[in-house]
């Protein structure tokens, strides 16, 4: 089976390829990877550090010592660690996501999704009123004095202590479930989104909003016109901080009132049992939403950027 | 040259007399600012005919610009009157009887060149064949056919400032006020611009108001050329530029072009603009 020129590319275009992967390698994946591989080393190193207490006084009390040696490989397997090791969260995780139906509520995934769907309707909400609010602030004077302030001073409140009070109060006028938590979150999302808007419906140039002067445009034309496009940058920056913060909302939604669901309620539990390994699944479970979450608005605003004809 | 300047001067007084599109009369606008009032302008008469093109020239600072941003209903002034074509430039305005050109392309980034031409059509309420085809008529008429879909971080400074002058043209005011377009382009660009701008006045013989600080430009371009100075802003001088219809760039060496221009020098200095 010899090899024909059909069949092989030829040199040039190889090694072409071949720099390509080197540059996106180089570019992209080394650093993330040598990152991730640095924390990882330093994980392992204090859960060493925070499980030998524990070895060294069971150790004490079968009255033996106990050497490095066999110390490092306990340390690494407990049963109900200070600090799980990595390999044991990553056991757990897929654990918990493979071995039991994805609806059972024992799945790490049924978890996850409760979550996210708190999370993405608080999200929806917040957006959507920081947009309004951004708007009614750059067009009315009234708004804009008497508004600002009172935005600002809402988000100086904890939220730790305002959410239990927000869900008993929505529970006893019968909303209950989904909605008080994503209530919590677009409370919490919709500060970065109002205050990034302003800044961007206000971005347009002297210049820009002179020539709509010339042409007599009505202010809803300067609106969709030039306002508009021009906040996109800002709205999608603030998008981004809005999810993120919105999660936080969503598994402090699930903290308080002993929720059954969502990774709030696997953070409590396993803290009540004891099961750390649990505890740290569960956040790392929230860590990977949060990112894929504020990953899928980087995408929309990446494609709103190439039909805006942003430079590449 | 035409037979009798006389002849030319007097058709072009009765010409000025007969329509006068923008008349100013007693202009005079104070900014008030934290060192006191600047009196940007300060008793300006002037009469700008139709198909007139007009430079107002001047330092820094001398109301050029400010009295184009009247005429513009940019600004509002404090006192004096002044109409566009017989009415309040507020109506002016709202009538669209005007193309504006700033310093800057002021192009929106997120709008191809078609889309950045359309938009003063689509403002106006144009229907969309008609949009079309005024895009492909202005753009022709600039020199930028074929650059429809480009966006304007893909074109040069010089291309963008052309591309802002058809959008201006593309509704088809009678006037176009335009703000020192060319001054943040270099000498070969802009020289290859007034010819053009020229050639597109000559075609379209629209009222032009152009603000500039370079007297080549202003000299070679303009109809008439109104010198102005600064502290308080005011009009020293109006000299009359006739050298003829057809200008090429060649003009800039003959001795008619340089005496226009060395009054207008003599009116810059008379009028302190080289002073500190």
């Amino acid at each position: 089976m010899a090899a024909t020129n059909d069949t092989v590319l030829p040199i040039k275009e190889r090694s072409k390829a071949l720099s390509a992967a080197q540059g996106a390698f180089s570019d992209k994946v080394l650093p993330v990877a040598s990152i991730i591989l640095a924390i990882i080393i330093v994980w392992y190193a204090f859960a060493v550090y925070l499980n030998a207490p524990f070895e060294c006084d069971q150790a004490a009390r079968a009255e033996t010592t106990i050497g490095f040696a066999e110390l490092l490989p306990r340390t690494l397997a407990q049963n109900r660690p200070v600090l799980p090791a990595p390999h044991q969260v990553a056991e757990e995780l897929w654990k918990s996501t493979t071995e039991r139906r994805v609806t059972s509520p024992r799945n790490l995934l049924f978890h996850v999704w409760v979550t996210f769907s708190s999370t993405a309707l608080g999200f929806a909400i917040g957006t959507a009123l920081g947009i309004l609010l951004a708007v009614g602030i750059v067009h009315s004077r009234v708004l804009d004095k008497s508004m600002m302030p009172w935005i600002i001073t809402s988000q100086t409140i904890p939220i730790l202590a305002i959410a239990p009070m927000i869900i008993v109060v929505l529970n006893a006028i019968n909303i209950t479930g989904l909605m008080p938590k994503a209530l919590i979150s677009a409370y919490l999302s919709f500060f970065p989104v109002a205050v990034g808007m302003v800044k961007g419906l206000r971005s347009p140039d002297r210049l820009h909003l002179d020539l709509m002067r010339t042409y007599n445009a009505s202010g809803s034309q300067i609106f969709w016109k030039l306002r508009w496009p021009s906040s996109l940058p800002f709205l999608f920056a603030s998008m981004k901080v809005a999810v993120a913060i919105a999660l936080v909302g969503a598994i402090v939604g699930e903290l308080p009132t002993g929720a059954q669901a969502g990774l709030g309620a696997r953070l409590l539990a396993g803290s009540y049992y004891g099961q750390t390994i649990q505890i740290w699944s569960a956040l790392i479970a929230a860590a990977i939403l949060a990112a894929i979450l504020v990953m899928l608005i980087d995408i929309m605003a990446r494609a709103t950027n190439r039909r805006m004809g942003v430079k590449a | 040259m035409m037979n009798g300047e006389a002849g030319a001067a007097t058709i072009d007084m009765e010409r000025q007399e007969a329509s006068a599109v923008i008349e100013a009369r007693g202009l005079s606008l104070i900014f008030q600012t934290n060192d006191g009032p600047v009196h940007a302008l300060s008793d300006i008469d002037l009469r700008i005919g139709e198909g007139d093109f007009v430079s107002l020239i001047g330092p820094s600072g001398c109301g050029k610009t400010t009295l184009l941003r009247v005429i513009a209903d940019l600004e509002q002034p404090s006192g004096g009157s002044i109409t566009v074509n017989g009415v309040s430039p507020h109506d002016a305005r709202l009538d669209r009887a005007y193309g504006y050109v700033f310093q800057a392309p002021a192009l929106y980034p997120w709008r191809t060149i078609a889309d950045n031409i359309a938009l003063p059509l689509e403002v106006m309420g144009f229907a969309s064949t008609d949009r079309d085809e005024r895009i492909a008529k202005n753009l022709a008429l600039v020199n930028l056919t074929g650059f429809e879909k480009k966006f304007p971080w893909q074109l040069s400074g010089g291309m963008q400032q052309r591309a802002s002058i058809a959008r201006a043209l593309s509704f088809d005011p009678d006037m176009l006020l335009m703000d020192e377009p060319f001054g943040a382009l270099d000498e070969i660009v802009r020289d290859h611009l007034n010819e053009q701008l020229l050639k597109l006045w000559a075609q379209t013989r629209k009222t032009v108001v152009f603000v500039t600080h370079s007297i080549p430009e202003a000299v070679f371009l303009s109809t008439r050329i109104v010198v102005m100075s600064p502290r308080p802003g005011r009009i020293h001088d109006i000299i009359d530029c006739d050298l003829g219809e057809e200008r090429t760039l060649d003009i800039r060496e003959t001795p008619e072009f340089l005496e226009i221009a060395q009054r207008v020098r003599d009116g810059l200095r008379a009028g302190h603009s080289y002073d500190d």
